[in-house]
């Protein structure tokens, strides 16, 4: 019994850790790698049609619709800047649901977690009027990256101890995210000045993050960055992450190898959800400057779809999330320039994700991609 | 209805709660119902709030484009279900996540109902009618649309259908064992598929109520959020359709606690209470889930992934 949930824990560990170091034998397995690059290669060409088919549908010519978006996303040092922006928030929310995936956890909270780290962090910063940047900033990452990690270890707890879906509380708790910010931007952290848009008081200009060098670019593009590497380092290399993955392999296994499985899970969501608060933070102090509505932009729930589309591998995180920034940040030029609603945008990202979700399907199908055992 | 309690004071409160618990509740009932059945055969569809989107914005553009409200809701169910085809066919594929094609679904759904939506945002479209309910002369009446009671009806007819019909003992016998079923011949694919469509196709009826009359218009912010807590709902419910219709009302009232006690001068944690269907929904889940036992009545494909 335990035999066989030791070979689980392993078959399930593979695509994480590349295969090749598993095998007996010291041949490298190149089929199965091929055939998780031309899988996903394969999908994005087939959204990108049937894209193309329904901008043929509402009038629009698919090919110049695809130039206008790769102009607006990669196609000069300004535009790709602006990607680089979008992408650096999704990194972070990514990592809310890519993290506790890995326990075998499905969480939809990052958005919840962002919308409280951006809060309290901005609470944090206005009460350092008069301190250095440098502490105020440090202030506000410390205080977001805490709370949205409470926000996300709450769902992690009622998880392990009362048998509470995760899925089902972690959504339900984005909404109370959402009213908590309203409350708090309508009523006692409310700028009189803010009259259409309620917001709270503004972060002096000189304590916010700056931006690198003179680009548009902010610190949370490193943050991300950052956060996308350690996530991999700790999940690949670390002992915590070997328990993480066991549990996520089998809880039956992990426990009865003596793994401590409800002070695992309350840690690893605890540091999942930092990232969506870090995230919240830096939108408030590098960008808005102030906390109000505009921090439920729904990446959170971008960030759960770049973290199912990088099949929650922190590294392939990264990547996604600049291909999913600089389709955000194409959004504006296909109203401008092609007639299309801006929810095109949205249409592509769906139909990109039901893909994807449908090649997940066909791992495997193909002879051609089968190992051939020695 | 809100503002006519404002006459009648702190009387108004009560009243304005179960208004509330009618008209709010009614989209509730749609979504939970029809997630109740596709949970029943097995499946979760997560991606309902993008349903309800889609039926709202269908609903108003079929209403203001040919002038019958109730081709609209038609229209509405009819755009349920071409969604609810996809999410069944995606889901029932090997290896596919559930969650994961409903938040799909969510942004897809979304998506088109907003790409689609945009003309109609302005125009007004015929609203579905009214049935006034006087309940004295000193108090506001109620105003109910009729889709409600074709709810309630829903309700128990799902009701009888999973306890007393052949149909019903499908839905049910794939949901808590699909092995079994099959065993017995029963196709576990089609019972799933008809199950999700029928499902989803309820919740754009729901969708259409919230655009044809309450709040009876059409733009990107019409739901707030009725599809995405289908799914605590219905556990809430206990995966019990009757139990639903209760729950709905309960949901439904819940989301008039804001605005009534604002009428009456109460504005402090306004939007707090507009929270208070998501805190409620939490709050049972804590109460009653344990990590020792299933849930009573959850069918049998959840209880062996934990």
């Amino acid at each position: 019994m335990e035999n066989a949930d030791v070979k689980k824990v392993g078959s399930i560990l593979e695509p994480l850790t590349g295969s090749s170091s598993s095998g007996k034998g010291a041949h490298f397995r190149w089929r199965s790698h091929v055939e998780s690059i031309v899988i996903p290669i394969g999908a994005i060409l087939v959204s990108l049609a049937a894209f193309g088919v329904f901008c043929a549908l509402a009038g629009a010519d698919p090919f110049a619709v695809y130039a206008s978006i790769y102009k607006a996303a990669f196609g000069s040092w300004y535009s790709f800047q602006n990607t680089l922006v979008r992408a650096a928030p999704l990194m972070l929310c990514s990592l809310g649901t890519a993290i506790p995936f890995q326990l075998g956890l499905v969480m939809i909270g990052s958005e919840g977690a962002l919308v409280i780290g951006g809060l309290c962090a901005t609470m944090a910063g206005l009460q350092l009027p008069t301190a250095s940047p440098l502490v105020v900033q440090v202030v506000m990452a410390v205080v977001g990256m805490v709370a949205g990690g409470l926000w996300l270890a709450s769902s992690g707890a009622l998880k392990h101890y009362r048998g509470v879906n995760e899925t089902i509380s972690s959504l339900l708790m984005n909404y109370i995210a959402i009213a908590i910010l309203n409350q708090a931007i309508n009523s006692w952290m409310r700028d009189p000045s803010s009259l259409n848009k309620p917001a709270s008081y503004p972060i002096p200009d000189e304590q916010m993050l700056q931006p690198l060098g003179d680009t548009t670019i902010h610190w949370g593009l490193v943050f991300g960055l950052i956060a996308c590497l350690l996530a991999w380092v700790l999940i690949t290399q670390t002992t915590l992450g070997f328990q993480i993955r066991t549990i996520g392999g089998n809880v039956r296994a992990a426990q009865i190898a003596g793994i401590p499985v409800g002070r695992i899970t309350l840690i690893t969501c605890f540091l999942a959800g930092a990232c969506p608060g870090l995230a919240g933070m830096v939108e408030v102090a590098a960008i808005h400057g102030r906390a109000n509505e505009s921090l439920n932009a729904w990446y959170g729930y971008s960030g759960i779809l770049v973290a199912f589309l990088a099949r929650h591998n922190p590294l392939g995180c990264i990547l996604i999330s600049i291909l999913l920034g600089g389709l955000l940040a194409s959004g504006g030029i296909l109203q401008r320039d092609h007639h299309l609603p801006d929810a095109a945008i949205m249409v592509f990202q769906g139909l990109v994700f039901l893909v994807i979700l449908f090649s997940e399907s066909l791992y495997g199908r193909w002879k051609i991609f089968r190992e051939k055992e020695a | 209805m809100t503002s006519a309690s404002t006459g009648i004071g702190w009387l108004g409160v009560p009243l304005a709660i179960v208004a509330g618990a009618f008209r709010g509740g009614t989209p509730f009932l749609f979504v939970s119902l029809g997630e109740c059945l596709t949970e029943k055969s097995g499946k979760i569809n997560l991606g309902l709030e993008g349903v309800l989107l889609f039926g709202a914005m269908s609903a108003y553009a079929i209403s203001y484009k040919t002038g019958s409200p109730w081709l609209g809701v038609l229209a509405a169910a009819c755009g349920g279900a071409c969604l609810g085809l996809i999410h069944a066919w995606l889901t029932q594929k090997p290896k596919v996540n559930d969650i994961a094609v409903g938040i799909a679904m969510i942004i897809f759904g979304s998506g088109i109902a907003f790409f689609l939506g945009k003309p109609f945002i302005q125009p007004l479209a015929p609203q579905l009618p009214t049935i006034r309910i006087g309940l004295g002369e000193h108090v506001p009446s109620l105003d109910i649309c009729p889709l409600f009671f074709v709810g309630v009806a829903l309700a128990f007819a799902l009701d009888w259908f999973f306890g007393g019909t052949r149909w019903g003992m499908f839905v049910r016998a794939v949901g808590d064992k699909a092995e079994a079923a099959r065993a017995l011949g029963i196709s576990v694919w089609r019972v799933r598929t008809a199950s999700i469509i029928v499902g989803s196709s309820l919740a754009g009826i729901g969708g259409a109520y919230l655009s044809l009359f309450y709040p009876g218009s059409w733009n990107e912010r019409v739901s707030s959020g009725q599809g995405m807590i289908a799914v605590a709902l219905v556990i809430f419910a206990r995966w019990n359709p009757v139990h639903c219709l209760w729950a709905s009302l309960l949901f439904g009232g819940a989301q008039a606690l804001g605005p009534a006690l604002q009428s009456v001068g109460v504005t402090s944690y306004y939007y707090l209470f507009n929270a208070s269907p998501f805190i409620l929904t939490l709050a049972v889940m804590i109460l009653t889930c344990s990590n020792k036992r299933a849930l009573s009545g959850v069918p049998g494909a959840f209880t062996d992934r934990t």
